[in-house]
């Protein structure tokens, strides 16, 4: 049996509010709410609470189901019905779940989607998730593509292109749907709530370059990054859960205290990491024990800013809300192209004053994959600090080998040691 | 010009497998033109045309080049392409080329785009951001899209031609088009005159020698094959679906065809064929380039649409008079393979038989795929 999970106030916070929205999903047939399903990338959450829509991200319930162990079977009923073993697991273990009565993290039912909002930002396989769920609901859908910064910079064009969209086809579509005009006002009270949110998880993020970091920005910062990413931006609930974290996460750093984590609080902070690549969440606990067991924080991680990069000042500007959600599409972290997140991850590197940099390389996620190794070349060359590579899954438990990881951390580790101690003996 | 057809199929096989890029070499000694390389799907050939650049079509080493360096930059479940494309980059093969064109098809070639700026600075390289935007919305973006590239072309070739030689390049390809489809529909009505692996050989070479010479070539093969006399066997009518980027070996192609099956459709080299009929050669060129990428496009697993999946395949395969269809898809390509059940969907729905299979471009088996494929024909032949 596995040891009670130590938790912290926030944590709690954080719990009920999702408590209360998987509820409310619950019973929001019969009391006439509608819902969109919609993914974590460039999601348009402060829109759909302007038409009091309620979001629900495929991939945060695929992720629910892999942390639950339901994630083996779901992917199995998917490739029984002919999808590929080389795809996409998050794909196949919500098509898993809808086919096993589409029960949600929290035991209850999800509802049906009242509208597929299709954000196709920062990666292909959106568009093919979302054409393969139309087939399964009749619903309507609509599509809002989001340009790639192929040259490191959102341009006029593309931002025009993208509040098009917004203007002529989503708020069209959210009207129809939902059955409420659009009101801009009641759209930038909501960003301005969403921007609240962000400096307060800005700070909470950054306070990993002090030492011993209060925080763990990767296994850690799954948590932090859920409300802002997923359905409550926007929201009063948001805005109280960023305050209680910051004033927790500023208590443990003016104590000296490192992350807290499953096991307990972390001891001693022995290697700072940068970690590219999403976690592997069939196994989120044990791999994240591999690294606190050997004393290793994770200060920084681009995973955290895959539905948004905050950190780098943008915020959500209620003075230009349809403007500023395509920025906010535009500039998510996947959607940016290699060169930049090179720069990022260098910069992450030097900022937090890292020992390594790490990556997860997902077999599930070609849109972070693709390109990992080039990148784990560069950030080695321009910073000087060691790259480590292991490999597992989204949510396939298949390709989670926990002995060959702990090797290579562990091996990963040593070297880094080894490495401080030939530069001390100079 | 080689005057019979099988010397015309011999030098369009021998182009295909240069992959030092020969005829590209050559293009540029003669014209003292550039030449610009275009992954995989569509690229606006037209606008490189116009500005004087000689568009080479670049799908990969084939089972032609044994990846050493490519390997170390991708993981083991990642498909093949990207890594033949970076052995060819690193070994020099690619550097004719004064550029390459990354269309937004998946996150492989995407992030491609980014890793080919890293590793190959000198060299300009472009994503073409195609629009999901079936609309005006979608024409109003890809035509300021097309322009901006438009732009980088006349950069590189430092040429500045005005709307008339766009719209003259835009017909020359429209002739192209014209001429591929005639090639499909010879094939359609008599494939044993019009063998797929001689028609794929025929269009791949178009993807690196001028387009006037390549409709020259086109036309020739044409008008030969139809008049060759070849016998009709009893073989069973496929549609081959999903290798539109990743190209499956030749031996697989002669391989499908050996075992029971004429080809009487496919997406081997949708690039070249991607838009339907004709782009209008009057007015905004780069507009209607744009316009006919919106409204004039096939069904295609990169393309969003909000219609049902599968529906222009089940026509296609009535129109084709084909008996079943064969999903050949890469290994790991997402398009494709996240494609396929909406596909087969479509397929069985309309009573349609279907096989799959994967490959890797670089695939050296076939005893598998020749019983495969040989089993589906003679289902069609023995049961349908």
């Amino acid at each position: 049996m596995s040891k009670p999970v130590i938790k912290e106030s926030s944590m709690d916070l954080q719990k009920e509010m999702l408590a209360r929205h998987f509820e409310k999903l619950a019973v929001s047939e019969e009391n006439g709410d509608k819902c969109a399903y919609t993914f974590v990338p460039g999601n348009l959450a402060e829109l759909l609470h302007c038409f009091d829509l309620l979001p629900v991200l495929p991939e945060i319930n695929a992720l629910q189901s892999a942390m639950r162990n339901k994630s083996a079977d779901y992917i199995a009923a998917a490739e029984k019905e002919g999808h590929s073993e080389d795809v996409c697991t998050y794909v196949k273990c919500d098509l898993g779940m809808a086919k096993n009565g589409n029960i949600g993290p929290t035991g209850t039912r999800l509802p049906k989607p009242s509208v597929l909002l299709l954000s196709y930002t920062g990666c292909f396989t959106f568009m093919k998730w979302f054409e393969i769920l139309k087939q399964e609901y009749d619903c309507p859908i609509v599509m809002l593509h989001v340009p790639y910064q192929a040259d490191g910079k959102p341009t006029a064009e593309m931002r025009r292109y993208i509040v098009k969209q917004l203007q002529e086809k989503v708020i069209p579509v959210l009207e129809e749907v939902s059955g409420k005009k659009f009101d801009i006002d009641r759209l930038r009270q909501l960003m301005a709530s969403s921007a609240r949110s962000e400096d307060n998880f800005v700070k909470v993020m950054e306070s990993a370059k002090q030492t011993p970091s209060p925080i763990d920005g990767y296994f850690g910062g799954v948590y932090y990054i859920s409300p802002i990413f997923t359905a409550f931006r926007g929201t009063p609930e948001a805005e109280t859960y960023y305050e209680a974290l910051l004033a927790e996460v500023n208590d443990r750093a003016a104590r000296k205290l490192g992350p807290l984590t499953p096991e307990g609080p972390m001891k001693e902070e022995k290697y700072r990491i940068v970690v590219e690549g999403p976690p592997n969440w069939t196994h989120f606990r044990e791999l994240w024990k591999m690294f606190s067991d050997e004393g290793a924080v994770a200060v920084a991680s681009t995973y955290t800013r895959v539905g948004g990069v905050y950190d780098f000042g943008f915020r959500h500007d209620p003075d230009n809300p349809l403007e500023s959600l395509a920025d906010y599409c535009l500039g998510c972290y996947t959607n940016l192209n290699l060169p930049t997140r090179t720069d990022m991850i260098s910069k992450y590197v030097e900022e937090y004053q890292a020992d390594g940099f790490l990556i997860n390389s997902v077999k599930s996620c070609n849109s972070f994959s693709a390109g990992q190794l080039l990148i784990l070349r560069e950030v080695e060359q321009r910073t000087g600090v060691p790259g480590g590579f292991f490999e597992s899954d989204l949510v396939d438990p298949r390709y989670f080998s926990a002995a060959n990881i702990k090797n290579r951390l562990e091996s990963y580790f040593q070297m880094i040691e080894q490495k401080r101690n030939a530069v001390s003996a100079l | 010009m080689a005057e019979t057809k099988a010397d015309m199929i011999d030098l369009a096989e021998e182009i295909v497998r240069d992959l030092e890029l020969g005829t590209v070499s050559k293009w540029k000694e003669k014209t003292g033109g550039k030449a610009v390389g275009c992954m995989p799907v569509w690229s606006p050939r037209e606008l490189l045309h116009a500005a004087g650049i000689l568009p080479v079509g670049i799908v990969g080493g084939g089972d032609g080049i044994e990846i050493i360096k490519g390997d170390a930059y991708f993981q083991s479940y990642i498909c093949q392409i990207p890594r033949s494309t970076i052995e060819m980059g690193l070994n020099g093969n690619l550097s004719p080329l004064d550029g390459m064109i990354f269309p937004s098809i998946c996150d492989v070639i995407r992030n491609l785009s980014g890793m080919w700026k890293m590793l190959f600075p000198k060299t300009p390289a472009w994503y073409l951001d195609m629009p999901q935007s079936f609309d005006e919305i979608g024409v109003d973006f890809f035509t300021h899209e097309l322009k901006r590239l438009f732009g980088e072309f006349c950069r590189v070739s430092g040429q500045n031609p005005d709307n008339d030689s766009i719209n003259r390049s835009i017909a020359i390809y429209n002739e192209n088009r014209s001429l591929i489809e005639e090639l499909y529909q010879k094939r359609r009505e008599r494939p044993w005159c019009f063998p797929v692996s001689e028609g794929y050989l025929l269009i791949r070479a178009g993807y690196q020698i001028d387009v006037k010479e390549h409709n020259k070539m086109l036309r020739s093969y044409i008008d030969l094959a139809a008049a060759s006399d070849c016998k009709a066997i009893d073989n069973a009518r496929v549609v081959v679906l999903g290798s539109f980027c990743e190209q499956p070996p030749l031996n697989l192609i002669r391989t499908i065809e050996k075992s029971g099956c004429y080809v009487v459709e496919d997406d081997f080299t949708l690039g070249a064929r991607l838009i339907k009929g004709e782009i209008s050669t009057t007015g905004d060129a780069i507009e209607n380039l744009a316009r006919a990428f919106i409204e004039q496009s096939r069904e295609a697993a990169f393309i969003y649409r909000e219609s049902e999946k599968g529906g222009e395949l089940v026509e296609k395969v009535k129109k084709c008079n084909a008996e079943g269809v064969v999903c050949c898809a890469p290994s790991f390509c997402d398009p494709a393979l996240l494609d396929q059940p909406m596909m087969v969907a479509a397929i069985e729905k309309a009573s349609i038989p279907y096989t799959s299979f994967k490959y890797a471009e670089n695939t050296g088996q076939f005893q598998v795929i020749r019983e495969q494929a040989g089993t589906f024909a003679d289902s069609i032949k023995l049961w349908s």
